[in-house]
């Protein structure tokens, strides 16, 4: 057997049942089953989005504070161990940043039109995309490994101490197109606002939890492939 | 406790003088302005744009002046070889201090100037509340220093220097931008000073956080 062999079909399981019920679960204009989800007005089916775009969003941000923080730890140690594992969350992390970017984008022409407003969540991803994009160039630029291990975890912190600023920031210059943003403040900010019926944030919720479970096998597997592809080129 | 002042002072004091020598930076950041303010100018014509787009472009001639003088401070030390002695007769913190202290100046003076043509050459642009402007000058000065002298100090250790500098600072730089923009409008719109007071406290407490990880970061970019 595996190691985890049971986690990995759990999680199997776990995933198909939140992609089913999130695709799945009618929606009716006033629920009595526990299985019915209310209609919202002006998102109708298209609100099933929020089952799989915010728990990817949601991921990227995972992954940018463990690579933030794996850098953190490479600096006080010196490990190029925690160097491997900071770039390969950075890594998965721009995977997840294109996917919520992306469904984010095609769900927007079909909501408000257009495929990119600069809505405040909308702006705080494409910079997320920016600093991983930043973080890879630098990492390109520089040969030696333990130098670039250096440079690249000082750049993440320093990215990842800026970064919140737009929390403050973005409520000053727009107001949110996001659902929940509703003209109310709160919405503007790049974190979102949860109002929703149980039954659907059983289904959110067990949603991230799968992401994120999802994350970690993937890193799990990535670190591991990185090792090996380190073993081979320094015997 | 171990001295900061006056080795920072000191760091400072070395990196104005070389400048003032060469004006290398000084002369080429000048013409980069001119040059800047005339594509604007030009491709401006006669139009009358609004002062809120005038407000960004002001921004963009900042920023992009900036990225093309204030990596120097550490790419000459790099490139003259001049960095073994550096870290032999100073802390990294003082170096850092100096370092960030002298860009400051550089790009404080830098935006006087740009804003002062600015004001003189495009007609619309009309500052209502001098105070609001001066200060966002002012504060975006320091926020700008604050972000862009850490990132000089990564860019230089790293082959394509150049280009680097302004893919890295611009994430970083963003909320910054983005405030001091707003602030600027306010400052055309002729607002209150206790309107722009937010943006203000934004823009100190981004120079404040930058500066205090920079601090702590900074040894790790500049020992070998």
């Amino acid at each position: 057997m595996p190691k985890y062999f049971f986690w990995k079909i759990a999680l199997l399981i776990w995933l198909t049942l939140v992609i089913v019920a999130g695709l799945l679960m009618p929606m009716v204009p006033v629920p009595h089953a526990w299985y019915e989800l209310p209609i919202i007005p002006a998102l109708e089916d298209k609100a099933r989005i929020i089952f799989f775009h915010v728990p990817m969003s949601w991921t990227t941000l995972v992954a940018f504070i463990a690579s933030m923080v794996y850098g953190i730890l490479f600096l006080k140690t010196k490990k190029m161990d925690y160097d491997l594992r900071s770039v390969s969350a950075a890594g998965l992390g721009t995977m997840f940043c294109v996917l919520a970017t992306v469904t984010g984008s095609i769900w927007a022409k079909f909501n408000w039109g257009s495929f990119w407003n600069w809505d405040p969540r909308e702006t705080s991803i494409f910079v997320l995309l920016l600093i991983y994009g930043a973080y890879f160039t630098l990492r390109s630029a520089i040969d030696v490994d333990e130098k670039k291990a250096t440079l690249s975890a000082v750049y993440s912190v320093i990215a990842g101490v800026t970064a919140p600023f737009f929390i403050f920031v973005m409520p000053r210059i727009m107001t949110g197109l996001h659902p929940g943003a509703k003209g109310d403040e709160a919405g503007s900010t790049p974190v979102a606002q949860l109002h929703m019926p149980a039954n659907m944030q059983v289904v959110f919720f067990a949603s991230i939890v799968g992401f994120t479970l999802l994350y970690f096998w993937f890193f799990n597997l990535k670190v591991r492939s990185a090792r090996l592809e380190q073993s081979i080129h320094q015997p | 406790m171990k001295p900061l002042f006056a080795p920072s002072y000191h760091i400072f004091l070395k990196d104005s003088r070389s400048e003032l020598r060469t004006r290398y930076a000084l002369n080429a950041l000048f013409m980069f302005v001119v040059t800047a303010l005339s594509v604007i100018l030009f491709s401006l014509g006669s139009e009358s744009v609004s002062s809120d787009v005038l407000a960004g472009m002001l921004w963009v001639i900042i920023f992009f002046s900036s990225m093309s003088g204030l990596s120097r401070t550490f790419v000459s030390e790099e490139e003259r070889g001049t960095v073994p002695t550096l870290q032999l007769i100073a802390r990294p913190t003082p170096v850092y201090v100096g370092k960030l202290f002298f860009n400051f100046v550089l790009t404080f003076s830098l935006n006087v100037v740009i804003a002062l043509l600015y004001i003189i050459f495009i007609n619309n642009f009309v500052v209502s509340s001098e105070a609001i402007f001066w200060t966002t000058i002012f504060l975006g000065s320091c926020a700008i220093a604050s972000s862009s002298t850490i990132i000089a100090a990564i860019i230089a250790k790293a082959n394509t220097k150049g280009t680097l500098y302004p893919v890295l600072s611009f994430p970083i730089l963003l909320p910054m931008l983005i405030t001091v923009i707003k602030a600027t409008q306010l400052s055309i719109e002729g607002a209150f000073f206790e309107e722009a007071l937010g943006e203000f406290q934004i823009l100190v407490s981004y120079t404040v956080v930058v500066v205090a990880v920079s601090v702590i970061l900074f040894e790790f970019v500049w020992k070998d």
